[in-house]
């Protein structure tokens, strides 16, 4: 933008040297090109870590890859939409993507519904909403294999969750029990989620103009009343961001059930795509199977962000 | 009356829902200094049975000052990446003219879409295999070297300065780089505070990338060995939950600290800009 503005400079009858050289810097370069130099270095980081090795997860999932020692080249043929055929013929993908299907039906609506309400009773200036803030942002901010490992021996067979239920206990326990490992995952990350998409509602319930809680006084609306009819539609933008990034968090899952099912146990019934992306890919060393389920779930998570998006009408005022 | 009644409910539901989520923590403390942690509701305020065996156990299952060591090379490489690369890159796409100023943008923005999940497959090929990075420092730091939320809340705070205080620090004939050192960094101290938290809880919480880059033990962040014993070690200890316990606490114990002690700063409008961008 600025380069076209300089270069509508009058034209200048003492020209001289060193002044061309500089327009001609500055028009190719732009204004301030010590700007280049600056962001050089984040620039070649996103091209190394990120860009590069995107490119090369898709080529990988199109041709057949195999693990070779460093240095060795050996080919890896166009194998087309094989390793694709492979990955979606698979009982155990499919299993681990209606996993997440199952998970996100639980976590999401949790998520959404207790963050807005819990966002506006800590807006509504009531006493000791700092600490209040602090009690939900904690498990956000911690280790997630700290977490755990605590909620590991609370949701076991004999564990505290279970001895307070006392007849009323799962059998077999929360985790163990292929119909309960995925919601207690669902249960879990909504829990340790929850403080950040708070921040997110509190950020946003800052932009509600006063005046519209008036008006809906006013017009005699209840404190019901006015959560449904200005709140929620006040923070709507926020709340396509909090699906959009739920859906991601959902759709990534590796710790959970790495550790907090003992590897998407029992049975597979709460394996998830990134679990078994490192299972075949480092475990089996299939890394273009691997790839072809990564680039699936990507183009899945993003086909449901854009339905968030939708749904929330939120394109308008991002 | 009618609206104190609701305002003394809404306290009530909102410490109950508090406790939901710090009981976990207060769980964990608690056990970590137990000879047996509880399972009994009955014995949830224990009197006696205190230990500190837990920690000297874990501690001959997991180097535990090792691991300690690797989380916190790991922290203070990625906070030094982040606060010298990403607070030029953020200086620039929020305050210098320059010719690719927008693509730059462009690609912060991309780059958060991608899921790391779909990387680790070809980051690990390309660092373990092409580049001999595997069990080394180096490997573990490079994917979480600039932290691109950490460029976003730069970005907002430079944003946030005044046009003049640049223009007449141009027209003294400062250069850019004393216009960044002098003038712009001891306005947007605040944001330091702000992305030195955000940063910080990525790699010391990170568990993912550095469980799949190192095999050598004594390379593993305390993430990562914590992990392991879990899933492997735990079986044959004498009093595995507590030791478990007493592993998460230190594990949980700095960012806890760090977070309680400069939790002002982690507001909604620094954070959510940075994600929103």
């Amino acid at each position: 933008m600025s380069t076209s503005t300089t270069s509508q400079r009058p034209p200048d009858d003492t020209f001289t040297e060193p002044q061309r050289s500089r327009s001609l810097k500055e028009r190719l370069l732009g204004k301030q090109p010590l700007g280049l130099v600056f962001s050089a270095p984040y620039v070649v980081f996103l091209a190394v870590v990120f860009a590069y090795p995107f490119g090369l997860a898709i080529w990988i999932s199109f041709h057949d890859y195999i693990f070779t020692a460093p240095n060795v080249s050996v080919p890896h043929p166009f194998v087309g939409l094989q390793n694709y055929v492979t990955a979606l013929t698979d009982p155990a993908v499919l299993r681990s993507f209606l996993n997440t299907l199952i998970f996100l039906v639980i976590n999401v609506p949790i998520t959404v519904v207790l963050s807005i309400v819990l966002a506006a009773a800590l807006n509504t200036g009531i006493r000791w909403a700092s600490a209040f803030r602090v009690a939900f942002y904690v498990p956000y901010v911690t280790a997630s294999v700290s977490l755990i490992g605590v909620w590991l021996l609370l949701f076991s067979q004999g564990g505290l969750i279970n001895s307070i239920l006392g007849p009323l206990a799962p059998d077999p326990s929360w985790l163990i029990n292929s119909k309960l490992a995925m919601p207690s995952i669902a249960i879990y990350v909504a829990w340790k989620q929850l403080g950040f998409y708070i921040l997110l509602y509190l950020a946003a319930l800052q932009a509600i103009p006063k005046e519209l809680y008036e008006a809906a006084s006013i017009d005699g609306s209840g404190t019901l009343g006015k959560f449904w009819n200005v709140t929620v539609p006040g923070v709507r933008s926020a709340t396509v961001l909090v699906l959009i990034l739920a859906i991601i968090t959902g759709a990534n899952l590796f710790t959970e059930p790495y550790l907090l099912t003992n590897g998407g146990g029992p049975d597979g019934a709460s394996a998830t795509p990134v679990l078994l992306i490192y299972q075949k890919a480092l475990q089996q060393t299939n890394p273009d199977v691997a790839s072809a389920i990564g680039v699936v779930l990507v183009i899945a998570v993003g086909i449901l962000s854009a339905l968030a998006n939708r749904v929330g009408g939120g394109s308008d005022d991002e | 009356m009618n609206d104190r009644g609701r305002r003394v409910l809404l306290h009530v539901a909102l410490a109950a829902a508090a406790l939901v989520f710090i009981f976990p923590f207060y769980f964990m403390v608690i056990g970590a200094f137990q000879e047996n942690p509880t399972n009994d509701p009955s014995s949830l305020f224990p009197i006696g049975g205190w230990t500190t065996r837990n920690f000297s156990d874990i501690n001959s299952r997991v180097p535990l000052g090792t691991a300690l060591l690797n989380s916190a090379i790991f922290t203070i490489g990625v906070l030094l990446g982040t606060l010298t690369f990403g607070l030029l890159a953020g200086y620039a796409s929020a305050r210098l003219r320059f010719r690719g100023r927008s693509v730059v943008f462009v690609a912060m923005l991309l780059v958060q879409m991608i899921p790391f999940q779909l990387l680790m497959v070809p980051l690990y090929v390309l660092l373990t295999r092409t580049y001999g990075l595997g069990d080394t420092h180096i490997g573990i730091i490079l994917p979480f070297l600039v932290n691109t939320t950490a460029v976003f809340i730069f970005r907002q705070f430079f944003l946030g300065l005044p046009e003049s205080i640049f223009e007449s620090a141009r027209l003294d004939g400062a250069s850019e780089l004393r216009t960044l050192w002098s003038i712009a960094l001891p306005l947007v101290r605040p944001a330091f505070v702000t992305v030195i938290l955000v940063t910080f809880i990525g790699p010391w919480n990170e568990f993912l990338w550095p469980f799949l880059i190192t095999k050598d033990v004594t390379m593993q962040p305390l993430a990562v060995a914590l992990a392991n014993y879990i899933t492997n070690v735990s079986q044959t200890a004498s009093n595995p939950n507590g030791a478990i316990l007493a592993g998460a606490c230190v594990l949980a114990f700095p960012v806890v600290l760090l977070f309680c002690l400069f939790q002002r700063y982690f507001t909604s409008t620094d954070v959510g800009s940075g994600v929103k961008g």
